[in-house]
């Protein structure tokens, strides 16, 4: 698809577009949807839901069948991870950590496909563009890190009381002094603030960056004509499956990472001072 | 970098997976596997326990059959013993039945021998009459040398 006019840089920004069809009417109140982001990560969440709920609908503690027993695995390898950092009810902060891990390595491994498929199988249908990877969509991480900036602020005021955190914000870390208000404020502001942008901003390089590198080894495919472009295109396999292999890590460490820091983020929240 | 709308909807999607995995899924599995693991330790420790168990059924057996063992043993010695006992009273009871026996075959050989000698004793003294007789030629009153012939008698 490269060697449509336009090369490399036009296939690259063709696959970096957006479905983004305009709802309403133009102007301030017009309301734009990433469909492509939400109907995978929809579709990869109902998955998650569907797989999980009906293993958990028949779960035994008997002997487990094998999908039972690798739905366990991911479930006390999840809950061993909350348990290390936080110490109280695990309740909420355990399935949580667990549609985190799950979710955000579903989308990952969206990455995993080929990067022209589902733009391939969409433009059959007339849709042009397609984003194959809702976790290399900046509206994707900054919903899923400003939730559990939210889940923050919760855990915070109901650890805390209102007072008490307010207190904590305007006087940690500097001191009680009313000059030092100001500035002990600000510094909470940043580090509050940081934690979301972090958090999503970790993710959606990572995921887009790897997207594409998937677009440059694919360009190789049809970079050159005759000998050259056969040497390219084998070049192409090999990269893409070194980089395929490789992304693997990187897509579970980056769900891991996402997973783990929700989770240090809240118990944070949740006991401190 | 371009939010729009899509940001809030996944925010909601978000909130709506949490929720359903709280609902619906952990608390579920969870449970499985925390029952499984009570199970389990109690399997285990009734493991253990039926281990020590049959290690405390092997000793009571084996003290069993030492008992018995013993016990048999004891019967053994004491049937000997009885044995021994009724054998040595068989042999004392042929003895003395040997020797009463011994003892009548006496008196009767005595006895016998006693009455051949009298009956031998008559008729010496029988022959003699008859001999005397018949060198006298005459017949000899027998009354009249009885005291004779009693005394001839009782010389053979």
């Amino acid at each position: 698809m490269a060697s449509e006019p336009g090369g490399l840089t036009e296939y690259i920004q063709h696959h970096l577009t957006h479905l983004v069809p305009q709802v309403g009417k133009d102007g301030f109140w017009a309301v734009h949807l990433n469909l492509d982001s939400i109907t995978v990560s929809l579709a990869l969440g109902v998955l998650f839901c569907v797989w999980f709920w009906s293993q958990a609908r028949k779960a035994t503690s008997g002997v487990p069948g094998k999908g039972q027993a690798f739905v366990e695995i991911i479930l006390e390898f999840v809950d061993g991870q909350v348990k290390d950092v936080f110490h109280g009810d695990r309740s909420f902060l355990g399935p949580l950590a667990l549609t985190v891990f799950v979710w955000v390595f579903l989308m990952n491994a969206m990455d995993l496909l080929p990067v022209d498929l589902l733009p391939w199988i969409t433009e059959k249908f007339g849709i042009g563009h397609f984003r194959a990877v809702p976790t290399a969509d900046v509206n994707m991480t900054f919903g899923m890190s400003i939730t559990v900036f939210l889940l923050i602020i919760v855990y915070s005021f109901k650890a805390k009381g209102f007072g008490g955190y307010m207190h904590e914000l305007f006087t940690a870390p500097f001191g009680k002094h009313p000059l030092l208000w100001i500035p002990n404020f600000a510094l909470n502001l940043v580090e509050l603030v940081s934690k979301p942008v972090s958090l999503a901003m970790r993710l959606f390089g990572n995921m887009y960056a790897g997207e594409l590198v998937f677009m440059l080894i694919a360009g190789l495919f049809s970079a050159g004509a005759g000998l050259a472009g056969w040497a390219l295109y084998g070049m192409g396999i090999i990269g893409y499956t070194v980089w395929g292999i490789f992304h693997i890590l990187i897509i579970s460490i980056q769900a891991f990472i996402f997973m783990v820091l929700t989770i240090v983020y809240i118990s944070m929240a949740h006991d401190h001072h | 970098m371009d939010f729009n709308a899509t940001l809030i909807g996944e925010m909601i999607a978000f909130a709506i997976l949490i929720w359903f995995c709280v609902q619906f899924i952990w608390p579920h599995i969870n449970k499985a596997i925390e029952e499984r693991q009570i199970k389990i330790a109690d399997g285990l420790s009734a493991a253990e326990r039926a281990h020590a168990e049959l290690k405390d059924a092997d000793t009571k057996v084996a003290d069993e059959i030492r008992k018995a063992r013993q016990q048999a043993s004891e019967i053994i010695d004491k049937a000997q013993q009885q044995a021994n006992g009724i054998l040595d009273k068989a042999r004392a009871d042929a003895i003395v039945e040997i020797n009463r026996l011994k003892a009548v075959a006496q008196d009767d050989i005595a006895a016998m021998a006693q009455q051949a000698r009298e009956q031998l004793r008559e008729r010496v003294g029988a022959l003699a009459v008859q001999g005397a007789s018949k060198i006298v030629q005459r017949e000899v009153d027998a009354s009249t040398h009885k005291a004779l012939l009693d005394q001839l008698a009782a010389e053979v």
